[in-house]
């Protein structure tokens, strides 16, 4: 019955969403972090997803999965700071490149996706339970 | 008894193609930020009305190989998108929910329908 491949299927796109929830976390965590040089200073970083398929399967199993973490190739600003103990000579410091505004929409998108999962879940137990109880 | 030699009658592979359709829809939604994923369907109607007109095929020895009529039988179809996504993704999250929704209701029509057809068989075999 692959109404349990949906719960298999779900969990692993709530897994994935998970871990951006996390990444956009470390992000916005990391806004105010000034560095000395712009390799050093933090960037944005991305988690990539992938679709697993399951070809073994006799029905279409998609799932997903977190390819990869990118980092974003936006330049970091610098400001002129010369108190800041982290300024290089000239009295620049850099800052992150993150854009607290772009990853509060990108939390916003996350966490509905994470629970359109949940939802299919849920649909799927009560689907699964009603088809159990069958005949009874 | 024609009502006993096929009780379930076509709900039986109707259950079977929406828990299909079932996996594929979550599938999409799963894969709703996934780039250049491209959502799936399959033609519930045609398969239904297929399955339904052509015999199925017997396996009569153990090394027959079984037959699976469904997704992996190539009919799964791509979704059309309204508005395609840069990202070369085809999943619109909204209709996939949509249509999770509506094959939800429609399994639960047919377990319904289940559950009245087994009711009455027991009703007729009690004879009360």
């Amino acid at each position: 019955m692959s109404f349990f491949d949906v719960l298999g299927i779900a969990g692993s796109a709530m897994n994935a969403q998970m871990v951006r929830m996390n990444t956009i976390s470390s992000n916005l965590a990391n806004t105010g972090v000034a560095a000395s040089s712009a390799e050093e200073a933090y960037k944005a970083k991305r988690p990539v997803f992938r679709t697993v398929y399951d070809h073994a399967s006799e029905t279409y199993r998609a799932g997903v999965t977190v390819d990869s973490i990118g980092t974003s190739g936006k330049p970091n600003d610098r400001r002129f700071e010369p108190g800041n103990p982290m300024a290089d000579e000239q009295g620049y410091i850099y800052v992150s490149n993150v854009n607290s505004i772009e990853e509060m929409v990108d939390m916003t998108i996350a966490s509905r996706a994470y629970q359109s999962n949940v939802e299919a879940i849920n649909t799927a137990k009560k689907l699964v339970l009603n088809t159990l109880k069958l005949g009874q | 008894m024609p009502l006993l030699q096929n009780p379930f009658g076509i709900h039986e592979r109707a259950l079977t193609l929406r828990d299909m359709r079932s996996t594929i829809l979550a599938a999409n939604m799963a894969n709703a930020d996934t780039p250049n994923y491209k959502a799936r369907d399959i033609d519930f109607r045609s398969l239904m009305q297929g399955t339904a007109n052509a015999q199925m095929m017997q396996s009569t020895d153990r090394q027959h190989m079984q037959t699976s009529f469904g997704a992996a039988g190539g009919n799964l179809m791509y979704r059309v998108p309204t508005s395609p996504s840069l990202d070369g993704n085809t999943v619109e999250a909204d209709t996939e929910q949509t249509h999770y929704a509506d094959n939800a209701m429609r399994i639960q029509a047919t377990l319904t329908f289940l559950n009245s057809r087994i009711k009455g068989i027991r009703t007729a075999l009690r004879g009360e």
